[in-house]
């Protein structure tokens, strides 16, 4: 097809009776293509937000169904919130408010243990000089191509036999928790902010380094006045992934959690495998709001810690 | 390193080894070995494992489908900040928690959801449509799931495309068929392979979705494993069933690595 046909959208006079067919197929394609173009990502937009713009709209609606509305009402905001001021809903308020605190202990401990591993594996595998170094670059990713099932069930296994052995030897009766837990996301935050640091690690000139030796620094020198603060970005940026992940992990969690440490993504389980209480659009709502504020602020520090990592 | 290989490759290790043992009492295993798990796998659990197979590439399909026009539509955007706008549209919500973002789906497509509602309502169908707990929902909730895995791939190789080559066919006579197929395609296919490796690996074992969309008849290989390691289960039997769940993944990952995207977006 010539271009000028292209820009007029239609045959051409001047064209010979026997391409005028295959002008005007190219022409039909042309105008398919340019509707598709925009009408399937605005489907596929209006798929993935539409659910979640109906859940926090009906969160508000008087009546406890999620297709009929009746009115704006607040009632199962409060009856979330009620049980705290004592009034005596039957919402389980304080479960809910210790699955958030038990998330928000599990994750940050996690983020923590899993940003020191995570970045000493990034170092060790990017500098250090020993054989098998390929081997361990791969197996980095094994913990993020995993199913979470296969971790989960894998984790129970071991922790069940790790704890038997240690019955039989010191006689103590060890059970799942939050050790468990904390370990478990641990093994597959490792590896995440691991890959996280490494690209950051890749973009690094090493001559600083080699620089600030040949000014003298001692290794320890070097690493806390050079490489550390030019790492720092990629570090937080791992943290932050290491703490969504640990937050959001429902699967692993699920097999490695014990009596007493329901985590919110299993606290949230429960509400759906039982009769869906009318209130868990409300949850839903506070923790959507919750995952917002706290992606932008993740994405505001992220600039901030680069500006400064390069400036 | 010492963590990894502790907590990370001995439980796969363990896991492993439990699937050639004998289900002891509690379904804890126990001597001798044994290859009568594998055996069950793929002669009772064969229908869920080509089932789970044609879920994951169904999905994968249907995300590559909706997709590859979302990311090329973002990626041919002119101003960088609208780029920006529209990539964060898809991806919010898929920082949300991925139970929340199911059981909104589920709001929608169950029986009294607000899709039934409609449909009646316009008079499509008489009576509310049981779409809930079919097999149906469950490669939806896998397509709403991880449609944010397909879109980002696919977006980072159209916008490295080199503008220049699509002139070049334009010029040469290429039609829009021609031109997409011969140059466009072949030039992101590496995004391709890449958003569709990372949706297949984890539809595989998904195991959240089937549980809280599918019926019975929506069963994955996922909800196998878990149904073996909860209460009174087979613990021989579940190591063996993700044993070929994790065999499976692995033809994913090599895929993947093969042919995929290299550079993250």
């Amino acid at each position: 097809m010539t271009r000028a046909a292209a820009a007029r959208e239609r045959v051409p006079d001047g064209v010979p009776e026997d391409r005028r067919g295959a002008l005007r197929r190219d022409l039909a394609t042309r105008r398919l293509g340019r509707v598709l173009g925009w009408a399937v990502p605005l489907v596929a937009l209006a798929f993935l937000w539409l659910p979640i713009a109906v859940l926090v709209g009906f969160s508000f609606n008087d009546a406890a169904s999620v297709s009929t509305w009746r009115g704006f009402s607040l009632r199962w905001y409060e009856n979330v919130f009620s049980s705290l001021s004592g009034s005596g809903s039957r919402f389980q308020t304080d479960l809910l408010l210790r699955s958030v605190m038990n998330s928000l202990w599990v994750a940050s401990v996690s983020t923590v243990i899993a940003t020191a591993l995570g970045t000493m594996f990034a170092l060790a595998v990017a500098r250090g000089r020993f054989p098998g170094r390929k081997l361990f670059d791969a197996l980095f990713y094994l913990p993020v191509v995993i199913p979470d099932i296969t971790m989960g069930v894998s984790l129970a296994v071991f922790f069940r036999i790790v704890f038997e052995a240690w019955q039989q030897w010191t006689g103590l009766r060890l059970v799942s928790g939050f050790g468990t837990i904390i370990v478990a996301h641990v093994a597959f935050n490792v590896a995440y902010v691991a890959i996280v640091v490494r690209a950051r690690l890749a973009t690094m000139d090493p001559s600083l380094e080699e620089a600030a030796r040949d000014l003298g620094a001692n290794d320890w020198q070097a690493f806390w006045r050079i490489t550390f603060p030019i790492l720092f970005p990629g570090v937080l940026a791992g943290a932050l992934l290491a703490f969504t992940l640990s937050l959001d992990d429902f699967v692993i969690t699920f097999f490695t959690a014990g009596v007493g440490t329901t985590t919110l993504p299993l606290f949230v389980y429960g509400l759906l495998k039982q009769r869906v209480p009318p209130e868990i659009n409300a949850v839903s709502t506070l923790m959507i709001v919750a995952s917002i504020v706290l992606v932008g602020l993740s994405l505001v520090l992220q600039r901030r810690g680069a500006r400064r990592g390069e400036g | 390193m010492a963590w990894l290989v502790l907590f990370f490759l001995l439980p796969l290790l363990f896991v492993g080894i439990a699937s050639f043992m004998t289900r002891g009492a509690g379904g804890q295993p126990i001597q001798p070995w044994t290859l009568e798990h594998y055996q069950r796998t793929f002669d009772v659990f064969g229908p869920v494992i080509w089932r789970t197979l044609g879920f994951a590439a169904l999905t994968t399909a249907l995300c590559l489908l909706v997709g590859y026009p979302t990311a090329v539509y973002i990626a041919s955007r002119q101003r960088p900040a609208v780029r920006l706008v529209l990539l964060f549209l898809v991806l919010l919500p898929f920082w949300t928690n991925f139970l929340v973002r199911t059981y909104a789906l589920i709001t929608i497509v169950q029986r009294e959801g607000l899709l039934n509602e409609w449909l009646v309502r316009l008079g499509i169908v008489q009576d509310p449509v049981q779409m809930l707990f079919t097999p149906t929902a469950v490669v939806l909730g896998l397509v709403y799931g991880y449609l944010p895995f397909m879109v980002l791939p696919i977006y980072a190789a159209v916008e490295r495309l080199d503008r220049r080559y699509v002139e070049a066919a334009y010029d040469l006579g290429a039609n829009d068929w021609r031109a997409f197929w011969r140059v466009i395609w072949p030039l992101t296919l590496p995004g391709v392979v890449a958003g569709s490796m990372l949706v297949f690996i984890p539809a595989i074992g998904a195991f959240v979705t089937p549980d809280l969309m599918g019926g019975t008849g929506g069963l994955m290989i996922g909800n196998l494993v878990q149904s073996q390691f909860r209460g009174r289960g087979n613990v021989p039997l579940g190591s063996a069933i993700s044993m070929v769940l994790l065999v499976i993944v692995f033809v994913g990952v090599v895929v993947y690595a093969r042919w995929g995207e290299r550079s993250d977006p």
